[in-house]
């Protein structure tokens, strides 16, 4: 294989990764490391001798906010599949609570739906070591996991903040306050949304045009293991409420702390303090508990629009800073556009007709799949404002779950709340003549029943029996 | 720490699958042990056992047969469950997913070789 050296003295370098490439990788949460580490995987595959640098001025290994990428931290089932598959199993020390099941409040009732084997297969963590303030933690936080993957590859860390990135001779000048330029034959940039660094590409002449964006709001709060067990137990907990500007809400169990989202427009502190006030939301914690301080609470933009062109000659963008999923499953769509960025990077080429052949139809896949995730959130949006509609759905994830009828209900809504199947997936299933006629069907009984249902029915616990995909 | 295990857990003995059932998925160990069992002529031969972080079951992932041996637990083992039809859809999406799996399978097939040529030298000892 022919050398970095040898090309550099052509003047006009091939562009693909050669032995002694050097590659920066901007940003050292999911998308870096899973980058860093599938290239580098793969480099070995083929033998090829490549130079990694992640640039990453944060050290996960402490607590929010310092450590922190502002996440809800889940792991949707699919991925933890498919990390599994590829030798990646999270450790007990990484993941703070297995969940097997969801629990979907509404005004109506709840209802709780458990994975067909009573198994494990969603992951609650921290992406950094823990909430403000945590001490003594006994959990490494998952960016902090995912970056000692890719150290132990051979990437190199550097904790330093890129303050400027140029195109020197064809290569890219990446620079930090502390280092004079270095020269790299790729970069990949994996900073997020919220990173300041995004903003080093605005005037560089790529056609890169970042995401578009929404504000979401987490709030942390400490209850105990046992507060948790008794009232969340090892279930996602999702709301489907008549809550102006709130789209979605979700409370997330883990170690010691619980993790309250809320996804809308406009969230604000106002309208996540009435939010913890409503009777479903009550119920979940301890009747003494109040929730006015969060121990740890942010306001992270998340990707809702993928970004334009999120390639160029020698620079790939990935992770929320190029194309994500709607919504759910982030470090899932990290994953898969990460390893396909790598994959082009190795085995087609760098340029941006590479990455265009290759690594764009993995990000285009995923912007097709969600234009039907804004319709299934449309559809969730519109079900969440009538109390028919509500009852409806409820009534009919129940009765299947009593009766020999095909879980449909049940397998829509859980791949909606856990991120676990394309939208495209869901979408599709929702059109089946059975699931249409089913859903009027109780639409209607929920009608004619005096319009309510009884709370007390919807309040169990239900299998997903041969619901699975 | 507990609470952060993952997958199903199974009891000292606990079998995941028997021989002959119909498979459509593989298991990964997320920790413990597991034994793997095949039934021969009325006896019982354990052909492997499999730590933290191994897979089995993957030939339902592959071929439309039952399954050719019983897998049970060896001390309390937890065994998170990958779906065949998840694990082709990704697989179509990126082959190279496969890669780690071929590598281990490659490993058995060297180490069962080996088994086969040991086998092979004391049945013609033995028939000298």
């Amino acid at each position: 294989m022919r050398s970095a050296d040898h090309h550099r003295s052509r003047g006009s370098p091939d562009l693909k990764l050669v032995d002694g490439s050097r590659v920066a990788v901007i940003g050292g949460g999911p998308s870096g490391s899973f980058f860093s580490y599938f290239l580098l995987d793969m480099a070995e595959r083929v033998d090829l001798e490549l130079s990694v640098d992640i640039f990453e001025p944060r050290d996960f290994s402490l607590p929010a906010p310092q450590g922190c990428n502002n996440c809800a931290g889940v792991i949707s089932e699919s991925l933890l599949q498919n990390l599994a598959t590829e030798g990646i199993n999270l450790p007990t020390t990484v993941v703070q609570r297995g969940l097997d099941s969801y629990v979907m409040h509404t005004d109506v009732g709840s209802l709780r739906i458990e994975t067909p084997l009573h198994e494990k297969r969603i992951a609650a963590l921290f992406r950094s070591a823990g909430p403000r303030g945590v001490q003594n933690s006994e959990w490494v936080g998952f960016d902090e996991y995912l970056l000692s993957l890719a150290k132990d590859k051979g990437a190199r860390v550097i904790k330093a903040r890129v303050t400027e990135v140029d195109r020197s001779g064809g290569r890219l000048a990446v620079q930090t306050r502390s280092d004079p330029p270095q020269i790299y034959d790729l970069l990949s940039v994996g900073t997020g949304v919220n990173s300041q660094s995004i903003k080093l590409f605005k005037d560089q002449g790529f056609d890169y045009k970042p995401p578009k964006t929404t504000k979401t709001a987490i709030h942390e709060y400490f209850i105990g293991a046992d507060n948790i067990e008794k009232y969340l137990g090892s279930s996602l907990h999702v709301f489907l409420l008549d809550v102006p500007k709130l789209d979605f809400a979700m409370i997330i169990p883990k170690g010691n702390y619980v993790t309250v989202c809320l996804l809308g427009s406009d969230i604000d502190e106002a309208l996540f303090q009435s939010f913890l006030k409503l009777p479903e939301v009550k119920s979940c914690f301890p009747h003494d508990w109040v929730g006015d301080q969060p121990d740890c609470k942010c306001f992270p933009r998340i990707n809702v629009r993928g970004a334009v062109q999120p390639f160029a000659d020698r620079v790939v963008f990935i992770g929320d800073s190029g194309v994500t999923r709607l919504y759910k499953d982030g470090i899932g769509a990290a994953y898969r556009a990460a390893k396909a960025a790598a994959t082009t990077a190795i085995f087609e080429g760098i340029s941006a007709k590479d990455f265009k052949k290759r690594y764009w139809p993995v990000c285009r896949a995923m912007s097709i799949d969600n234009r039907f995730g804004r319709f299934v959130f449309s559809i969730t949006h519109v079900i969440q404002r009538r109390l028919l509609l509500r009852q409806a759905v409820l009534l009919m994830a129940y009765q299947e779950q009593r009766s020999d009828f095909s879980p449909r209900m049940s397998s829509v809504l859980w791949d909606t709340f856990t991120g676990s199947a394309p939208y495209k997936d869901i979408f599709l299933r929702t059109l089946h003549p059975a699931f249409i006629s089913r859903m009027i069907w109780d639409l209607s009984n929920s009608f004619i029943n005096d319009r309510f249902v009884d709370r007390d029915v919807l309040q169990t616990t239900s299998d997903m029996k041969g619901l699975r995909r | 720490m507990n609470t952060g295990a993952l997958g199903k857990t199974y009891h000292d003995g606990e079998v995941i699958f028997n021989q002959g059932d119909e498979g459509n998925c593989m298991y990964v160990i997320q920790s413990g042990q597991v034994e793997v069992l095949q039934e021969i002529d009325s006896r019982t031969v354990r052909l492997a056992v499999r730590g933290e972080g191994e897979f089995f079951g993957e030939m339902a992932l592959f071929e439309s047969q039952v399954r050719m041996a019983t897998v049970r637990a060896l001390g309390p083992a937890k065994i998170l469950t990958i779906d065949k039809k998840n694990f082709l859809r990704r697989i179509h999406e990126d082959p190279s997913m496969a890669y780690h799996m071929i590598k281990k399978m490659s490993a058995r097939i060297r180490q069962l070789s080996e088994t086969v040529t040991r086998l092979e030298n004391l049945l013609m000892e033995s028939s000298n």
